[in-house]
C-alpha cells in the first residue's frame, strides 16, 4: 500500500492530521490555554512565552509569521484563537493574516469575553464545535509534490553525522526524487560548509543567499560567544571524534541529501519553490522545529544521538535513533533505529523502513512523540524583553 | 569478518571506526582491502585510509574537513593532534 491520502484545505494545501488548534496571541493567556487543553483533551492546545514585550520590527515579524505560519500549517483544519487585548500580536492585528488560510476561526479576548473562567469556557465549546465539524471531513489522495517535510537533528552524538543523518539524506534524495519537498534549517550547524551548499545552489542568486546565511551564523556566533565560538564544537563532541567545525556541520547538513539547493527561505517563511530548500533558522531544536511548521511542513524527521523526546504539537515528529544503545535506552520515544546501519543493514534496507513508516504515518498512525504528547512550541527571538 | 569501519564518500581519505579499535587490529570496511590499525582508534573516530603528507587536505564526506599538520600513515588515528582546521584554529 503505497497510497498517500490527506485532508484538503481550501487553498488546496493538503494535511495529514485534522487538528484544532487552540492558540493564545499572548502568554498572559495562557492559563485560559491550559483550562480549554484540560476540558478539551483532543484540542492541539499550545501555551507559549511570546505576544508582547518586544518592539523591535524582526522580532514583531517573527511573531505574527509563527503565529500565522501555524494556522496556515495544512495539518491544522480549524482554529480557536484567544487574545487579551492589549498585547502586540493581538487578535485584531493577527486575524487578516489567519483570514487568508482560509479555515474556520473563531475568536475570543479575555477582557471583553468576561475574564479568564468565562473565556475558557466559550473556548471550549468552540474547540467542541470545531472538532465535531472537522470530524466528518475525509481523507483524499495526497500526491507526492503536496508534501513538504522537515528534516531535523537535535541531541546529536558522534554517530549522528554517520548513521542517522546519512539514512535522513537517503530519504531526502528519495523524496525529492518523487516530486516532495524537503527543508532543513539551523544554520549554526551549517558553518564550514558555505562552499560545500553554495555549489548544490540552482542559481547564482541562491548561491549567494546560501554564503550570506551562514556568514550571519558564523558572525552570530562569534559575537554572542567571543573566544568560545569555537565550542560550538564543543569538547564532547571532540571526545566523540569530530575534530573540527566543518567536520561536524558536514554530518549534519548530510541530513538534506544531494539535491540542488533551489530556495533558500527566512524563518517560519513559507517556501513557492519544490525540492530541496534551506530556512534560515536556528539550531536550537524548539525554535528549529516551530520555523518549519511555520513554513508549513506537515512531517518532520528528527535524529538523536544523545536522545531527545521532543516532538511538535501540530506535526508528526518521527525520532531516527543514530546508535543502538540510545535506540535501546529510550525505546519508547525512538521510531527508527538507524544505528543498525553499523551493525551491517544495508542503507536502502533503512530508508525502505523510513519510508514504510513514513508512508504509514502519513495514512494516519501516531508517531512516538505524538502518541506520548511530547508537544514543544518555542520560537526565536533576537531580542530580550522590555 | 564483520566490517568495523566506513568509508562515507569515495573520495575521503579517512574512514569512520564503528568500534573501537586497537592497535595491530585489521581494519575491514565495504570495498576496503583490510589494513591494521597502527594504533587504538576510538570508536566513532577517524582513521587514515592511505599515507596522508604533511598539509594535505583530510576528506571526509568527499569534503575538506581539516589539513594534517604533519604526516599521517595508513592505519593511523586522524584527529586534533595530528590536524588543524582551516577555520577556527584552536
Amino acid at each position: 500500500m503505497n497510497e498517500i491520502t490527506g485532508y484538503e484545505r481550501k487553498t488546496g494545501s493538503i494535511g495529514i492530521r485534522n487538528h484544532v488548534l487552540v492558540l493564545p496571541t499572548v502568554s498572559c493567556v495562557n492559563g485560559v490555554i491550559n483550562r480549554i487543553s484540560r476540558e478539551v483533551p483532543e484540542a492541539v492546545c499550545v501555551p507559549h512565552a511570546h505576544g508582547c514585550g518586544r518592539g523591535g520590527l524582526r522580532d514583531v515579524q517573527i511573531l505574527f509569521r509563527i503565529l500565522s505560519g501555524l494556522v496556515h500549517n495544512p495539518n491544522v483544519a480549524a482554529v480557536v484563537l484567544v487574545g487579551l487585548g492589549c498585547e502586540v500580536s493581538n487578535t485584531k492585528n493577527l486575524y487578516p493574516l489567519i483570514k487568508e488560510a482560509g479555515k474556520p476561526v473563531e475568536v475570543f479576548n479575555v477582557q471583553e469575553d468576561g475574564g479568564s473562567l468565562l473565556t475558557a469556557k466559550k473556548g471550549a465549546a468552540a474547540a467542541r464545535r470545531l472538532l465535531a465539524e472537522v470530524h466528518t471531513q475525509r481523507r483524499v489522495s495526497l500526491s507526492w509534490d503536496k508534501l513538504l517535510v522537515s528534516m531535523e537533528c537535535g541531541g546529536s552524538d558522534a554517530m549522528s553525522g554517520v548513521t542517522a543523518n546519512v539514512a535522513l539524506g537517503a530519504l531526502s534524495d528519495w523524496l525529492v526524487g518523487k516530486g516532495a519537498t524537503v527543508i532543513f534549517g539551523e544554520n549554526t550547524e551549517m558553518i564550514g560548509t558555505a562552499h560545500v551548499l553554495a555549489r548544490r545552489a540552482k542559481n547564482e542568486q541562491v548561491a549567494r543567499q546560501v554564503e550570506q546565511m551562514i556568514e550571519r551564523a558564523e558572525k552570530l556566533s562569534k559575537d554572542i560567544m567571543g573566544n568560545l565560538a569555537s565550542r560550538v564544537i564543543s569538547p564532547g563532541n571532540m571526545d566523540g571524534g569530530m575534530s573540527t567545525i566543518a567536520e561536524k556541520s558536514m554530518g549534519c547538513i548530510f541530513k538534506g541529501g544531494s539535491s540542488t539547493i533551489n530556495q533558500v527561505v527566512d524563518y517560519g517563511e513559507m517556501p513557492t519553490e519544490r525540492g530541496l530548500i534551506l530556512q534560515d533558522g536556528p539550531g536550537y531544536d524548539g525554535d528549529s522545529m516551530a520555523g518549519l511548521a511555520a513554513s508549513g511542513s506537515q512531517l518532520m524527521f528528527f535524529s538523536t544521538g544523545r536522545g531527545t523526546p521532543a516532538g511538535f504539537p501540530t506535526l508528526p515528529v518521527i525520532k531516527v535513533a543514530s546508535n543502538s544503545r540510545i535506540y535501546e535506552a529510550m525505546k519508547d520515544d525512538m521510531d527508527i533505529n538507524a544505528g543498525s546501519l553499523v551493525e551491517g543493514k544495508p542503507l536502502d534496507k533503512v530508508r525502505a523502513e523510513m519510508i514504510d513508516l513514513m508512508i504509514r504515518v502519513i495514512n494516519g498512525e501516531k508517531t512516538k512523540a505524538e502518541a506520548n504528547g511530547m508537544d514543544v512550541f518555542t520560537f526565536m527571538t533576537v531580542h530580550p524583553p522590555f | 569478518m564483520e566490517d568495523n569501519i566506513l568509508v562515507i564518500h569515495p573520495r575521503d581519505n579517512v574512514a569512520v571506526a564503528l568500534r573501537t579499535l586497537a592497535a595491530g587490529e585489521e581494519a575491514t570496511g565495504k570495498e576496503v582491502a583490510g589494513f591494521p590499525a597502527l594504533e587504538e582508534i576510538p570508536a566513532s573516530h577517524k582513521i587514515a585510509l592511505r599515507d596522508i603528507g604533511a598539509g594535505e587536505e583530510i576528506i571526509k564526506y568527499g569534503e575538506t574537513i581539516a589539513v594534517s599538520t604533519r604526516e599521517i600513515k595508513k592505519g593511523g588515528w586522524v584527529h586534533t593532534h595530528n590536524l588543524e582546521s582551516r577555520r577556527w584554529k584552536k
